[in-house]
């Protein structure tokens, strides 16, 4: 089990308000990524759902039960932390075996226990090194495997990918959406990375300043944004913006175009343009335009695509697929 | 990690220290302050009157306390300049590669943990001395007078001792600062055509600028209070020529037995290591991230 | 630079260093060497370096005439006792403040440094009074007593800057694995704070060792040390230069060893961590 209520809840430091009045609801075998820019409080949430903090005011309940006030290691939740917290001074074995130690369980299901959890996280050949002499990756292992003997009703992560190389960081990625699948446990996850967030959660709470700007399913947030926040957060390259009398044409503040959606042609289009750089990837191109009186936008078009900087091209944006924001920044529907 | 009940745990753990150092600081201290304006000898029992700014008057208007002023500059001053330039001629000297680096790393700072006693007694006797000294010995070798060096240099002669005690402290802290000078810094200002003269003034000696910091304010708390040096060798002599301040205290108080002028010699003395103690916590204050 | 030269560079380098170095440890070799001299080698002109007479019959005479021994195990009690009680008011004092830091936290520890700049002749005559009238002069306790309050500051500052690099996350990880107060401390805190308070013990010790204000005037034979045994060499009998030696090597061994091997902890330490 594995489902967290959060009620109404804030963090105040000092006399600044890190969170206002906060409601989330966390199924049970939820992968729910926390995403937002740095600063915007959702490793505090994190640590708040975790116990590591306080909550000002307001509830917490695991399955139910009313943990705000609940110690942080009996409100049966695992964390593995950014900087990975291994124990220094502690073999492999002896850090995934402190979870279990500090229950008193005995000594057989702790080494059974620390066995499996070492195979398949591929560790059995490290037990007996400490951490210092470990890879970034082996470290990492080392943190999810503490975490999993423990068998929580959920896991928190807490950006565990950051201290990480790209490769490597696809590759964790990976094996912690595998985790998951295999054991169903709920997942809470933190990160600045949308690309994470997209690839890895059920469910994505993108936070800003400590409001929850939109909760929903990675298609949910790419597909219907609720205002410019998530639009321009969510999505990779960016949403293109365009402010003035072509979004008034469409009866909006701003409206916004994704790169995917707008079609490139050397002939002919609605807007003209010079390109200013081309990245050619090879799977697709990525095209920044000058265009004559909407700014830079962002074009992004399938496979090769031979133009160059200075080249003139002309963009289409695909009608159904523009995004209107009124003039607070929220979407119209 | 930071509850209301570790907050209050958090300050009981605190205040033994803090109360430890404040008793320490205050008590002495204002009997010292008391003391200073009684007439108080050891050698005379019974009255102690209350005599104002009789024992301050006496202790600032004495010749022996400008001169002692002066040595303690002197010594603080000299000792100074030789470990800081010394310290970060040898410290570039240490940190090239060569053959043996750590023994000779040993030799340079062992003569920080020679107690002060060792130190002077064996520099006074076994080099200094007029007769049987090594210095004497050279002389003579090379035909010349034998110089002696605490009658007729002594200040300078302590300089030296206490520098030679010094030097490895200086060395060793601004040897650890250069280790921590980014290799790829000097290697950019060499491809920037920079000369090794240049880079030494413009890249290095920036950068050992804290370090020479924490030196100067580290080596000046225990340069002011210099004492067994100079009781053990010259005790302050001749004449007032090696006194000074902290041993002109002792000699006062513990030689003298004159309580009351000796106290108002240490508040003097107070207020001066305050003057000097401004300027280097602020220096250092700023240096130091908490 | 060309790097073809760079071995020629290596040789002129080490020599010079060398050379540095022998020069600036001589006089601790020379008392050494003549240690073992007699005495009419020791004054010999010209000086004889290894071409002598190697005796260690000096060193049995400063045992059986000033009693060596004793003022050694003085200066161990007072150098252990001292820095062993000031760690024990020091360990919770620097652990509250790296662990728990409040906004006074950067005051009291500029504070703390601040009394190490107290002159120790700005509080010499009350201390040696209420010693004298508490019969705690010439004695171990009250030399413990003084050394530990002057070199606290230090300890405390040591102590906190090691603490402080003790990475908080992993304290909040032992809490999470559902480490209770006395299993943090039993299987997190200490483990990792040892290497610190091991080397705060080291450096201190050899502080406390070496001090020679407090240890000399509040001393007479009773408690005396090492640094007032050496003193009393002053005159005349310091004109015996192999017993004076010896003497002295006896004094400065057993730290010469010590602080070889705290080097890098010195460094740390008296710089209160703003050199590392």
């Amino acid at each position: 089990m594995g489902e967290i209520v959060l009620d109404q809840v804030t963090k105040t430091f000092g006399h600044v308000q890190v969170i206002p009045p906060l409601d989330l609801q966390i199924e049970d075998g939820e992968f729910v990524v926390f995403v937002g820019p740095s600063g915007c409080g959702k490793s505090t949430l994190l640590r708040l759902i975790a116990g590591l903090e306080d909550v000002t005011t307001g509830e917490i309940r695991i399955d139910g039960e009313p943990a705000t006030h609940t110690a942080p290691a009996k409100r049966g939740l695992a964390m593995v932390f950014q900087s990975y917290a291994l124990y220094p001074h502690m073999s492999v074995k002896k850090n995934i075996a402190f979870p279990l130690k500090m229950a008193g369980l005995p000594q057989s299901v702790i080494e059974e226990k620390v066995e499996n959890a070492a195979k398949v996280l591929n560790l059995t050949d490290y037990l007996d090194r400490r951490p210092g002499q470990l890879s970034g990756g082996q470290r990492q292992r080392v943190a999810i495997g503490r975490a999993i003997v423990r068998e929580p009703s959920a896991f928190l992560f807490d950006e565990p990918l950051s201290n990480l190389d790209a490769a490597l960081r696809v590759n964790m990625r990976l094996e912690i959406s595998e985790l998951h699948n295999s054991l169903k446990t709920t997942m809470i996850y933190v990160t600045h990375d949308q690309v994470e967030a997209m690839t890895m959660a059920d469910k994505i709470v993108v936070l800003n300043a400590g409001r929850v700007e939109q909760v929903g399913s990675p298609l949910d947030l790419y597909n219907a944004p609720r205002n410019l926040f998530v639009a321009g957060f969510i999505g990779s390259p960016k949403m293109n913006f365009i402010e003035g009398e072509t979004a008034e044409a469409h009866r909006a503040t701003t409206v916004g175009i994704r790169p995917e959606h707008i079609a490139v042609s050397t002939d002919a289009g609605s807007w003209a343009g010079v390109v200013s750089v081309a990245e050619h990837l090879g799977s697709d191109t990525l095209l920044h335009v000058q265009t004559e009186n909407l700014g830079t936008l962002t074009a992004r078009v399938d496979g090769e695509f031979s133009v160059r900087h200075g080249s003139r091209v002309f963009l289409t944006p695909q009608e159904d697929k523009m995004h209107r924001f009124d003039a607070r920044g929220l979407a119209i529907r | 990690m930071a509850t209301t009940h570790s907050r209050a745990a958090a300050r009981l753990m605190l205040s033994p220290a803090v109360l430890l150092l404040l008793g320490w600081m205050i008590i002495p201290l204002s009997m010292t302050i008391y003391f200073s304006f009684l007439h108080y000898n050891l050698l005379i029992p019974g009255t102690h009157d209350f005599i104002g700014f009789a024992n301050y008057s006496y202790f600032l208007t004495d010749p022996a306390f400008f001169a002692a002023l002066f040595n303690t500059l002197l010594l603080v001053g000299g000792v100074l300049a030789i470990t800081i330039v010394g310290g970060v001629l040898l410290a570039i000297l240490l940190d090239q590669p060569m053959w043996g680096q750590g023994i000779v790393r040993i030799l340079v700072i062992a003569p920080f943990f020679v107690m002060p006693t060792v130190g002077a007694l064996v520099w006074k006797n076994m080099f200094m001395n007029p007769v049987n000294g090594l210095f004497a010995h050279m002389a003579k070798a090379l035909g010349l007078q034998p110089f002696d060096f605490l009658a007729q240099a002594p200040l300078a002669s302590i300089i030296g001792m206490v520098a030679w005690q010094w030097l490895p402290f200086a060395t060793l802290i601004l040897l650890t600062a250069l280790q921590s000078l980014d290799r790829e810094q000097l290697e950019a200002s060499e491809m920037d055509g920079a000369s090794p003269f240049s880079t030494f003034f413009y890249i290095t000696l920036p950068h050992l600028a804290r370090a020479i910091t924490v030196v100067v304010l580290i080596q000046t708390i225990f340069l002011l209070s210099v004492f067994a040096e100079i009781l053990v060798t010259t005790n302050g002599g001749p004449g007032y020529a090696t006194t000074n301040i902290t041993y002109l205290v002792y000699a006062q108080s513990l030689l003298q037995f004159d309580v009351g002028g000796g106290s108002a010699g240490g508040i003097v003395a107070v207020i001066l290591a305050n003057i000097v103690a401004i300027f280097l916590m602020r220096m250092i204050g700023k240096n130091l991230d908490i | 630079m060309a790097r073809a030269s760079s071995n020629r560079r290596k040789t002129v380098v080490t020599v010079l260093a060398w050379a540095i170095g022998l020069l600036i440890f001589f006089p601790i070799l020379w008392t050494v060497l003549t240690s073992f001299k007699t005495e009419a080698e020791a004054v010999a002109s010209p000086p004889s370096f290894i071409n002598f007479h190697w005796t260690l019959e000096n060193y049995a005479e400063v045992q059986s005439r000033s009693d060596y021994f004793r003022h050694f195990l003085n200066s161990v009690v007072i150098s252990l006792g001292s820095t062993v009680l000031g760690l024990i008011i020091a360990i919770p004092a620097a652990w509250s403040m790296a662990f728990v830091p409040a906004k006074r936290t950067k005051d009291i520890l500029m504070w703390m440094l601040s009394t190490k700049m107290l002159p120790p002749v700005g509080v010499l005559i009350p201390i040696y009074l209420i010693f004298r009238d508490i019969g705690l002069l010439d004695s171990l306790l009250g030399l413990i007593i003084v050394l530990m309050l002057i070199n606290l500051p230090i300890i405390i500052w040591m102590l906190f800057t090691y603490f402080r690099e003790i990475p908080g996350e992993i304290l909040e990880a032992a809490r999470m694995d559902g480490a209770g107060l006395k299993a943090e401390l039993l299987y997190v805190l200490t483990p990792m704070a040892v290497p610190g308070i091991a080397s705060t013990l080291l450096l201190n010790i050899i502080l406390a060792w070496n001090e020679a204000f407090w240890t000399l005037n509040l001393t007479a034979a009773k408690a005396a040390p090492l640094t007032a045994f050496i003193a009393s060499y002053s005159s005349p009998e310091g004109l015996f230069y192999a017993k004076l030696s010896a003497a002295s090597t006896m004094a400065i061994a057993p730290i010469l060893i010590l602080g070889w091997f705290s080097q890098k902890q010195l460094v740390r330490g008296l710089t209160f961590g703003a050199v590392k």
